[in-house]
């Protein structure tokens, strides 16, 4: 079932997280499973990401795959143990392999730190570095996300988001992790800066041979970089593929509407097709059976008395739909880019020309990003 | 790259604690509360040595004489010299205002901080027993510790500052909640930190700044209990003086001799106020976000 070759970093074993509020005191106390038995796994070097609409419980599982918050059911290995039946004191040190990426660069940065002192803490706490190293690993480290050295001495507030998101990633560098999981780590940004992080974060994953987990729910901005894409529905995984296939074919008809809803430049690629109708149900009340199919075109009552499981499909795909193959038949998901006009490609071949030069960043240039960076920190 | 830094100049490195210090004084309001409490507590200090008459020598010829260039602040109802019983009077009022806030601060805060970040259980058993504390009166409270602790100025000191802590705690506890949520306290546990750490370099310092405002003006409240368990014979005792309890007795002679009021009523005042100047100052200074 699973591909021996490859070692799997980070597995889930029917993970399931519910959140309960009561109402007072002899209120009836509500419970919601954010995470629905999820079952997956994350293999070493590998770039995994995680898409679905808010509220569909992406974020609860990233917290889960590093306990930053305790799963209520199943269990989370990592490099074969559980990490939910490890002490205190043996989670933190396991943290030093696991770091995370907040979504808002704006509240994860303590404000009252210098930018040293939130790079540098890391390293105090799970290396034995004198206070020398740690400082010449920060000034590394700065460099290295495309920062200045003596940004150490400066505190958060004196960055834009996308500075700030760069010192968030080289805090969760400093420790020496094997795995980042960052939990939207783009969204927060300018579409502009978002493409400079997403390009660093793929630079430094080469570099500190990491693995990466990357929430997200723009499906343009994975594509680029993630080697698999789960997909994520009210709590349950609903396809788990491989990067190109998925976007090629999609299987599952929740994420045959999410491709279609990827916005394509090009006048020849727009379709008629009817997107998702009605809203998200209720996680507090999700509908019986497979919970899309209230929304799905394709839905029969199997679909509302039976549950699909995540289930192999075709090459190393896994989709949880009862009548994929059938919808496979007449698939129109696809979101191929239609060709390009003859003028167009004339351009891209003059583009691709212009950078295979390889021109270096004019002093000019930098400064322009620079400027327009600390204008987006002033708005 | 390389030509841009180059033309830059050199970034100032300056330790954090040296830049609050920098921001403190260029602060002028921060300042000129340091003055007031510089010089209260200098004169404290200096009572000893100063060449003033003894604050206990009574004076059957200059009873309530109004401020002469012999008694420059005037003279009490038995003839004591009211500049001699204000400086002397300074200190057991300073410290009775600065001692009963440290030690409700020093107990408060930890419990408060304690109960906002652990919540259930600990947050239960802690609120209750701040609630309970804040049903009573603060000088009910405070005259009660007094009484059971015997009268004395330390015991009052005591009495006020374990009466001023459930301020301190639900305050603290307050504020922790707020910050609680905040991305860095989950990123602070991301990278592994302890509770002790997180508690005390992400969440003390982001809830530092009200609770030393609420410091300063709480300095002022316990000058004043001072003077009220002073009244009662629970803090200094008669005859050695406080402002407060000069404040107590001069009430009865308002109409005859207001001056016995004036200079206690405005010394409690300037205290005050330069308690609250140089906790504004401090909290901006530390504070990197003001500039």
């Amino acid at each position: 079932m699973r591909p021996p070759t490859r070692d799997r970093i980070i597995e889930t074993r029917a993970l399931t997280k519910r959140f309960t509020s009561s109402k007072g005191l002899f209120g009836r106390s509500v419970s919601v499973s954010a995470v629905n038995d999820v079952s997956l796994d994350i293999r070493r070097g590998e770039t995994f990401s995680i898409v679905g609409e808010s509220g569909c419980g992406k974020s609860t599982l990233a917290r889960l795959l590093v306990r930053l918050l305790p799963a209520s059911e199943g269990a989370v290995l990592y490099e074969g143990n559980d990490i939910s039946s490890l002490s205190e004191p043996e989670m933190r040190r396991l943290r030093k392999d696991l770091q995370f990426v907040f979504q808002d660069p704006f509240s994860s940065l303590n404000p009252r730190m210098t930018v040293g002192a939130l790079i540098e803490e890391p390293m105090k706490v799970h290396t034995s570095l004198s206070r020398k190293e740690r400082r010449l690993k920060v000034a590394d480290l700065l460099t290295k996300v495309g920062l200045r050295a003596a940004f150490a001495n400066r505190y958060p507030h004196e960055f834009s988001g996308g500075q700030r998101q760069r010192i968030g990633i080289a805090r969760a560098l400093a420790s020496g992790p094997k795995v980042i999981v960052g939990d939207e780590p783009v969204s927060a940004l300018d579409v502009s800066v978002q493409a400079q992080v997403i390009n660093l974060l793929e630079d430094l994953k080469a570099e500190f041979d990491l693995t990466l987990v990357l929430i997200a729910h723009d499906l343009a901005v994975i594509r680029h970089m993630s080697d698999r894409i789960a997909v994520m529905y009210l709590g349950e995984i609903v396809e788990l593929a491989p990067n190109d296939p998925l976007y090629d074919k999609p299987l599952h008809p929740y994420t045959q509407a999410l491709m279609r809803a990827i916005p394509i430049a090009s006048p020849h690629g727009r379709s008629m097709d009817v997107s998702l109708t009605g809203d998200v149900p209720s996680p507090l009340a999700p509908p019986s059976g497979c919970r899309f199919h209230p929304r799905c075109p394709h839905a029969t009552s199997l679909c509302g008395t039976e549950k699909p499981a995540l289930a192999e499909a075709a090459d190393a795909r896994m989709v949880a739909c009862h009548h994929w193959e059938k919808i496979a038949e007449n698939s129109q998901g696809s979101v191929r880019e239609p060709p390009r006009s003859e003028n167009a490609e004339k351009r891209f071949a003059l583009f691709r020309e212009r950078s295979q030069r390889q021109e270096p960043v004019t002093a000019a240039t930098e400064t322009q990003i620079k400027l327009s960076e600390r204008s987006h920190n002033n708005a | 790259m390389s030509a841009l830094t180059s033309a830059e100049p050199a970034e100032e490195t300056v330790r954090p604690e040296n830049r609050a210090w920098k921001k403190l004084k260029t602060n002028r309001s921060a300042q000129f509360g340091l003055v007031i409490v510089a010089f209260f507590i200098i004169i404290a200090l200096a009572a000893p040595i100063l060449p003033i008459d003894d604050p206990l020598a009574t004076s059957w010829s200059a009873v309530r004489k109004a401020p002469s260039a012999a008694h420059w602040l005037g003279t009490d109802e038995i003839g004591r010299d009211i500049l001699s019983r204000m400086i002397w009077g300074a200190q057991a009022s300073l410290l009775a205002g600065v001692v009963s806030v440290f030690i409700a601060v020093l107990v408060g805060v930890p419990f408060g901080l304690i109960s906002g970040y652990f919540g259930g259980w600990t947050d239960q058993a802690i609120s209750r027993v701040t609630d309970a504390l804040l049903a009573t009166p603060f000088l009910i409270l405070a005259i009660a510790l007094a009484a059971f602790l015997g009268p004395s100025l330390t015991n009052a000191m005591i009495a006020i500052g374990l009466s001023a802590v459930p301020i301190f705690v639900r305050l603290t506890r307050g504020q922790v909640l707020a910050v609680k949520t905040e991305d860095f306290v989950e990123g602070a546990r991301a990278v592994g930190l302890t509770h002790t750490a997180i508690m005390g370099r992400y969440i003390l310092p982001n809830v530092l700044a009200p609770i030393l405002v609420q410091a300063t003006l709480t300095v002022a409240t316990a000058i004043i209990a001072e003077a009220s368990l002073s009244f009662l014979g629970l803090g200094q005792q008669a005859p050695a003086p406080s402002w407060g309890s000069m404040l107590n007795v001069a009430k009865n002679f308002m109409t005859q001799a207001p001056w016995m009021a004036w200079w206690p009523g405005a010394a409690i005042f300037l205290v005050v106020l330069g308690f609250n100047l140089l906790g504004d100052g401090l909290r901006d200074a530390l504070d990197p976000r003001e500039t």
